[in-house]
């Protein structure tokens, strides 16, 4: 998966235009400083901005941005609201007649100090947040209310209560397997609502246009709070056991001891952070494909019929192929991220 | 690049919105779906169980049922030879006694018919010597209405009767 990344990150190189910023702080990140450079010259003409288009998809906003409809665009604003000596409110036009501009990466600074305040303003991605979390709320309430209203040993759940059962099962027999038949009731809720979520909005992002379309669980933000909650859930109920073995191996040599405990509580940070960059890497990789797809045809609409309705077959029938290989990432990354959470789990309840 | 920065705000909102639902869920949402679906579980493998020992107790019914049958089977053809072998000796039976009847009317009726015959027979001796006797007395009228042929008579008479005593003596 992180492969996946690397490819979509090449890709996106050989469309860039221009050295920027950007490229930098990928570079750094894959490891290449090779590729970057020497691509980066092709799309230096290019009329449509592909890197623009895509981090806007992928970023956040304070605005959200639906479509452009005769020259206008038409975008739902949001909120600001930042704390810094107490609490502002505005959008995001009125930021200079509050005393805040925007600094080089489109986020909110104070004016005069170019400090970014405590920002908790509504944005983009936390309006999608609300939305889908909302959304799951009542989705899970609707199919409890089910199985208070009937006997479940006398009928079978039928249409939204039957759908949500199959994957609640599936998360708690998880559960079962993994954290064992002692535990596994105190857990499940957790790893039920973790699962959901993950997959909600990972669908959510998939669907191209309103209500969807924000990049929730390709956000490093989002992932970090999952794979915490996850931390704090491994080890503030770990047993006794698990933190004896995890500081003071009875099983290893004296003298090996504090270098395993190094290790092991090494291994315990590490666990979360592996959880923050698998989704996130995974989500976000799927998403830049199939921008970089879309953005493909626009590229090639200066370069003739010939050539731009070649292209534009190709990426079309690419991304069929990229929705289709997301749909099945989305499930796979929320599974993957609550069997890990399980498996975690049931290694700190082990006796 | 803020793409592997979290951002403040974000984090912030995801604490407390996730927070907040996940407190929800947790209290109204799932244990309610997984309780009932750990209980429709047990449920559904003691329904598996309870099948299983039918199934066994319905192979224990079958094969006494079987058995049974068998059995019945067997005393129904012993009862048929029984049945058969009674009859053909009642039958023997009342062949030899309707013979030994037969022998004794046949024996009766014979018997019955000797005697007839014998009284017959007396009768038409009877009946033969009267008439003899009495052709006898007419050809002996006849005879002796002439006297030679009378004399004659009386002498050969005396004559036999007389070879008789002689050969008597």
């Amino acid at each position: 998966m992180i492969l996946t990344l690397l490819i979509s990150f090449l890709l996106l190189q050989a469309v860039m235009p221009g050295p920027d910023r950007v490229s930098d702080e990928i570079a750094d990140q894959v490891g290449n400083d090779e590729e970057v450079g020497n691509d980066v010259e092709v799309g230096s003409e290019e009329d449509v901005n592909v890197s623009e288009i895509i981090f806007e998809h992928i970023g956040d906003e304070y605005e959200w941005h639906i479509t452009e409809w005769k020259g206008k665009p038409i975008a739902i604003p949001l909120p600001c609201i930042v704390i810094d000596n107490g609490i502002h409110v505005f959008t995001a036009h009125h930021a200079a007649e509050n005393g805040y501009a925007f600094n080089e990466n489109g986020k909110l600074v104070n004016a005069d100090t170019g400090k970014r305040p405590f920002d908790i303003s509504i944005t983009k991605n936390v309006l999608s947040l609300m939305m889908s979390s909302l959304l799951l709320l009542i989705v899970v309430l609707i199919t409890a209310r089910w199985y208070k209203k009937h006997d479940s040993l006398k009928e079978a759940p039928t249409g939204l209560a039957n759908a949500m059962e199959s994957l609640i099962k599936m998360v708690d027999e998880m559960a079962l397997e993994n954290i064992g038949e002692k535990d596994y009731r105190k857990y499940s809720p957790y790893l039920c609502m973790a699962f959901l979520w993950i997959l909600l909005n990972n669908f959510m992002g998939i669907i191209p246009f309103f209500p969807g379309g924000a990049n929730l669980t390709g956000n490093i933000a989002i992932t970090l709070v999952l794979a915490l909650f996850t931390f704090f859930t491994v080890n503030l109920t770990g047993s006794k056991h698990y933190y004896k073995e995890m500081l003071w191996n009875p099983d290893s040599p004296v003298f090996l001891r504090p270098i395993m405990a190094v290790i092991e509580v090494f291994s315990a940070i590490m666990k979360p952070v592996s959880l923050t960059v698998r989704l996130f890497a995974n989500m976000l990789a799927g998403h830049i494909m199939i921008l970089c797809m879309v953005c493909i045809i626009f590229i090639m609409a200066k370069y003739g019929p010939a050539l731009s309705g070649g292209m534009t077959a190709v990426s079309v029938i690419f991304g069929v192929f990229l929705d289709a290989l997301e749909c099945l990432v989305a499930f796979v990354q929320a599974y993957v991220f609550t069997t890990l959470s399980s498996i975690y789990i049931g290694l700190a309840r082990s006796h | 690049m803020n793409l592997v920065t979290p951002d403040a705000g974000l984090l912030f909102w995801m604490v407390v919105i996730f927070g907040i639902v996940f407190l929800l869920l947790w209290k109204f949402g799932f244990p309610i779906i997984t309780s009932s679906l750990e209980s429709r579980n047990k449920r559904i493998q003691k329904s598996l169980d309870d099948a299983r020992d039918l199934e066994v107790k319905m192979q224990q019914w079958t094969a006494d049922h079987a058995r049974m049958l068998e059995e019945a089977r067997k005393e129904q053809s012993a009862i048929l030879r029984e049945a058969t072998d009674a009859k053909n000796r009642i039958v023997a039976d009342a062949k030899v006694q309707a013979q030994e009847e037969a022998d004794k009317i046949l024996s009766k009726a014979r018997t019955e018919i000797a005697a007839e015959k014998a009284a017959a027979l007396a009768d038409v001796r009877r009946e033969v010597a009267v008439l003899g006797v009495q052709i006898a007395e007419k050809i002996l009228r006849k005879e002796l209405s002439d006297d030679d042929k009378r004399a004659d008579f009386l002498d050969s008479m005396v004559e036999e009767v007389s070879r008789k005593t002689d050969s008597l003596s």
